[in-house]
C-alpha cells in the first residue's frame, strides 16, 4: 500500500524562526503535572474560553519558545486514553481527529508521571499510532527517584521512538530544554505500537480513503467513535454505521483487546529502561497520613475543622476587603456626584458603577474559596474528602465532590457554583449546580434577622437556647433539606449522559505549588468578573432605571403630593425627603411592577410594597432591607430597631398590624427558597454555558417559594 | 471449581489477589485503561470510613473505586 501524499508534505522545513505561530497541545493523564507545565510555559499569558458546544473550559496561552518563536499552547483535559469516558475528554478527540479543526495542533507535548510510567504510557502509545509529531515530557522524575524508580532516558527514548525530556514541572527543571526541542522538532514518532487485526484492515482502509485520513489507526478510531465526533455529518455517520454492520464490528471487545495488547507491549518495553529498587515509600507515608485523615472519627472531625476554617475565611476574613470595596465604590460615586450633575451622571453612578460594585464585591470571597480549594486539590486532600463523603452523597444523586460546593453555598452561591467545576461527571455537576443556591447564603442573613426580630420574641429556653436563634437555624436547615431533596428528585428526572465512575487514581500527598494556587485564583476571578460580570451590570442598570423613573410625569406628581402631606403633618426636612423617596418609589416603574403583581402575591400575604422589595432583591437579597427602609420612609438610620419600629407601626386596611407572624413567616420562607440573585443566575449561565439551566432554576426555586409561602400564609393567617 | 468466584470486593485489607477477568463490558474498558489487566496483582489498600469506596494498589499506584465497581474485577 503506498502512502497518499498530499502537497502538504512536500518540503518538511525545520525552521525555528517561523512567522506563523505554531500550536502546541498539552495532553496527559490527570495528575501527570499537565497544569503545572501549562503554567510554567505560559505564566500569566493565559486565556480561558469555551470549546464549541460543550461546557469544558478551553485554556490557551502564549509561550515564548525562543525569543523569536512564539507558540500557542492549548491545555487539553486530562485523560487516560483516547477512548473518552466523560464529556470533558470528548473534546480531545473532536480536536485531534479533525485536521480542519481550528485548533489542530502542530505538536503534542505528552506529560507522563515518571513514577507511574506503565499506565501513563498507554495514552502515549495511542497518540504515537495517530502519527502526530510529539515530545514526551517525563515529569516528576524526583518523585520517581524517591520511589526507587530509575529510568534510563536514552533507552526509553529509543524504545518509544520519540524525544523524551526529563523534567519537573513543579519547580521548572527541564522546561528550557523542552522549549528548545519543541521549537525545532516536527517529526512524528518513529514507531507504532498497535497492530490492527487482519480482519479489520479492509474496513479500516475503506474509512481511511473515504475520509482521506493519513493513517489506519485514526480510521479505526472513526469506526469506534463516529457517534461522538461532532464534526461528522449524518451521512458520514451512516456510512460508518453501515460498514460496522457489514463487518460485524464489536467495539467493546476490540477496545479491550487493544488495551491489553498495549499494556503487554509497554510492560515488555519498560523491562529495558526502568529499574525499580525499592517501591512504595511515598505510598507508605501517604498511607500513614490516611490512617488519621480518613479515620472513622478523626477523618470527619478534621474535615469539619477544614470546613470551619474555610467558613471563617469566606465569612469573616472576606468582610474586610469587601467593606473596602463597598466604601471605595461609595466614595467614588459621592465624588462623581459632587462634581457633576444630571440624569447621565445618575445612570453612571447608581446604575453602572453600583452594578460594577456588585461584581467586585464578590472577588474576596471567590479568591479565598478558590485559594482553599486549590490547596486542597494540590495536596491531594480533596481526593480524601471525596472518598469519605461519596457513599452519603451518592444516595442523593450527588457525588463526593459535591460537598465543597454545597457547603460553600452557605457563604455565597456564586463561588460555590464555580467550585462545582471540579465534578467530572456531567449529571452530578448539573445537580450540584442546580441545588446549591437553595443553601441559605450570607445575603439572606439581613432579611432573616429583620423579619425574625419583627415576629419572634427574644425568649430563652433552659437559660441559653435563644428562640430567635432556633428559628434562624430552622431556616438554614430548611434550605439544606430543600437542596438535598431537590437533588434526589433530579437524580430520578435527569438522564445521565455518561456513566458515573469513581475509578480514579488516588493521589499521594504533596506540597501545594503556590504558583498553581495563585493562577487558579486569578483564573476564577477573571472568569467571574468578565463573564458573569457583564450580566450583573446589565441587570443592575435595568433595575436602577425601573426604580428611578416612572411613567410620564409621575415622579413630579409624587414629589408634590409628598410635600403637601409633609406640610400638613409638619415634618422636618429629613422626614420630608424620605417621604418623597417613598412616594417616588411607589410611582416608579418598580412601583408599577409591585402594584401589577400584587394580585399574584396577595395569597402569600404580600402587598405591592413587598412586591417592589421582591423585585429589587434581584440585585442582591440584602437590598430587601434598603428597599423596605425607603418604602416605609425609615430615613437614613437603617438599623434593625428603627426598621422594626416602622414595620410594627405599619397597618393594613382594617387598621390592624400589617406584619402578622403569618405574613412574616410567609416572607421568610419565600426568601429561603426563591431564586432572587442575578449574580447566581449569571454564574450558572457561565458555568453551564446555556440559559436553559439558570431559567429552569429561576422557575423551579420561585415556584417552590411561591407554593411554600402560600401554604404557610394560608395555614397561619 | 464449584466454589463461587471471588472479586476484589471480597478482599480483606492488606490481602492480595490476581485478576482473572472483568465482568461489565463497558466498565471493564475503563478498568483496563487504569491497569487492571488480567494477570496483574492487586492489593486491597484501604476502605472509606463508611466501607465504600475502597482503594487498591495495582501496578504500583493507588486506585480508588466503589464497591459496585470492584465486584466486576474477578480474582483467580
Amino acid at each position: 500500500m503506498t502512502e497518499v501524499i498530499g502537497s502538504v508534505a512536500a518540503a518538511p522545513v525545520i525552521n525555528p524562526v517561523k512567522n506563523n505561530i505554531s500550536r502546541i497541545a498539552l495532553i496527559g493523564n490527570p495528575n501527570s503535572g499537565k497544569s503545572s507545565l501549562f503554567n510554567q510555559l505560559t505564566g500569566l499569558n493565559q486565556k480561558v474560553g469555551n470549546f464549541p458546544g460543550v461546557t469544558v473550559d478551553k485554556k490557551t496561552g502564549i509561550s515564548h519558545l525562543t525569543p523569536q518563536h512564539k507558540a500557542q499552547i492549548i491545555d487539553l483535559p486530562g485523560t487516560y486514553s483516547l477512548y473518552p469516558k466523560s464529556l470533558d475528554e470528548k473534546v480531545i478527540i473532536d480536536l485531534l481527529y479533525n485536521k480542519k479543526s481550528a485548533l489542530y495542533p502542530d505538536i503534542l507535548v505528552i506529560t507522563v508521571d515518571a513514577s507511574n510510567l506503565k499506565r501513563n504510557l498507554l495514552l502515549y502509545t495511542q497518540l504515537a499510532d495517530l502519527g502526530i509529531p510529539a515530545v514526551l515530557g517525563l515529569n516528576m522524575t524526583d518523585v520517581a527517584e524517591t520511589h526507587g524508580v530509575k529510568i534510563d532516558v536514552a533507552q526509553l527514548q529509543q524504545d518509544l521512538g520519540v524525544p523524551v525530556v526529563p523534567m519537573n514541572a513543579r519547580n521548572g527543571v527541564g522546561i528550557a530544554a523542552l522549549k528548545i526541542l519543541v521549537s525545532q522538532q516536527l517529526e512524528k514518532p518513529t514507531r507504532t505500537f498497535y497492530q490492527i487485526p487482519d480482519e479489520l484492515v479492509v474496513l479500516v482502509r475503506q474509512i481511511r480513503y473515504y475520509f482521506e485520513l493519513k493513517n489506519d489507526y485514526l480510521a479505526l478510531h472513526y469506526a469506534h467513535q463516529y457517534k461522538k465526533l461532532s464534526f461528522l455529518s449524518e451521512a458520514d455517520k451512516n456510512y460508518i454505521e453501515d460498514l460496522r454492520q457489514q463487518y460485524g464490528f464489536n467495539s467493546n471487545a476490540l477496545q479491550a483487546a487493544e488495551t491489553i495488547q498495549r499494556y503487554t507491549l509497554i510492560s515488555d518495553l519498560l523491562l529495558d529502561s526502568v529499574k525499580v529498587s525499592r517501591a512504595e515509600s511515598n505510598e507508605k507515608f501517604s498511607n500513614k497520613l490516611d490512617q488519621v485523615l480518613t479515620h472513622k472519627v478523626w477523618g470527619y472531625l478534621i474535615f469539619f475543622g477544614v470546613l470551619f476554617m474555610m467558613f471563617q475565611a469566606i465569612f469573616a476574613w472576606a468582610t474586610y476587603p469587601m467593606d473596602l470595596i463597598d466604601a471605595g465604590i461609595a466614595s467614588l460615586n459621592a465624588f462623581i456626584q459632587s462634581k457633576f450633575d444630571g440624569p447621565l451622571v445618575d445612570l453612571l453612578t447608581e446604575g453602572v458603577i453600583a452594578g460594577l460594585g456588585g461584581v467586585l464585591i464578590f472577588i474576596p470571597q471567590i479568591a479565598l474559596l478558590f485559594a482553599f480549594i486549590a490547596i486542597l486539590e494540590e495536596t491531594g486532600y480533596m481526593a480524601r474528602v471525596t472518598f469519605m463523603m461519596d457513599k452519603i452523597m451518592r444516595k442523593f444523586g450527588l457525588n463526593g465532590k459535591s460537598v465543597v460546593p454545597l457547603i460553600s453555598g452557605v457563604a455565597c452561591a456564586v463561588p460555590a457554583v464555580m467550585a462545582a467545576r471540579n465534578i467530572d461527571n456531567w449529571k452530578d455537576r448539573m445537580i450540584t449546580i442546580f441545588v446549591t443556591p437553595l443553601m441559605s447564603c450570607s445575603a439572606r442573613i439581613p432579611v432573616y434577622t429583620v423579619l425574625i426580630a419583627l415576629v419572634v420574641p427574644e425568649k430563652y429556653y433552659l437559660g441559653f437556647l435563644n428562640l430567635q436563634g432556633i428559628v434562624l437555624m430552622g431556616l438554614y436547615l430548611l434550605g439544606f433539606l430543600a437542596a438535598i431533596f431537590s437533588a434526589l428528585a433530579m437524580k430520578v428526572i435527569l438522564k445521565a449522559k455518561e456513566r458515573s465512575y469513581f475509578i480514579m487514581e488516588f493521589p499521594v500527598y504533596k506540597m501545594p505549588r503556590w504558583k498553581n494556587v495563585g493562577l487558579t485564583i486569578i483564573e476564577k476571578v477573571k472568569a467571574f468578573v468578565f463573564e458573569a460580570g457583564k450580566v450583573i451590570v446589565a441587570i443592575s442598570v435595568i433595575l436602577w432605571v425601573m426604580a428611578s423613573y416612572g411613567p410620564g410625569n409621575a415622579f413630579e406628581a409624587a414629589e408634590t403630593q409628598a410635600r403637601q402631606e409633609a406640610a400638613t403633618q409638619n415634618l422636618s426636612e429629613a422626614e420630608t425627603n424620605s417621604l418623597i423617596s417613598a412616594h417616588q418609589l411607589e410611582s416608579s416603574y418598580a412601583g408599577v411592577f409591585g402594584h401589577a403583581i400584587e394580585p399574584a402575591i396577595r395569597p402569600l400575604g404580600f402587598d405591592w410594597k413587598i412586591g417592589i422589595a421582591l423585585l429589587t432583591s434581584f440585585a442582591a437579597r440584602e437590598v430587601f432591607v434598603g428597599t423596605i427602609s425607603t418604602i416605609y420612609s425609615v430615613g437614613d438610620e437603617e438599623n434593625i430597631s428603627t426598621i422594626k419600629e416602622k414595620l410594627l407601626a405599619e397597618k393594613d386596611d382594617a387598621g390592624n398590624p400589617f406584619f402578622t407572624p403569618a405574613r412574616a413567616f410567609s416572607l421568610l420562607i419565600f426568601y429561603v427558597f426563591a431564586m432572587q440573585c442575578m449574580s447566581t443566575l449569571a454564574v450558572v449561565y457561565r458555568e453551564t454555558k446555556s440559559w436553559r439551566w439558570p431559567i429552569m432554576q429561576l422557575f423551579y426555586m420561585s415556584g417552590l417559594a411561591y407554593v411554600s409561602s402560600y401554604i404557610v400564609y394560608q395555614l397561619f393567617k | 471449581m464449584q466454589k463461587t468466584q471471588r472479586s476484589v470486593r471480597d478482599l480483606r485489607i492488606g490481602e492480595k489477589g490476581t485478576i482473572a477477568g472483568l465482568l461489565d463490558p463497558e466498565m471493564s474498558l475503563k478498568l483496563l485503561e487504569m491497569g487492571c489487566i488480567p494477570g496483574t496483582e492487586v492489593k486491597l489498600n484501604s476502605k472509606a470510613p463508611l466501607g465504600d469506596p475502597i482503594t487498591i494498589i495495582v501496578n504500583d499506584y493507588t486506585l480508588s473505586l466503589r464497591l459496585d465497581e470492584a465486584e466486576n474485577i474477578m480474582l483467580k
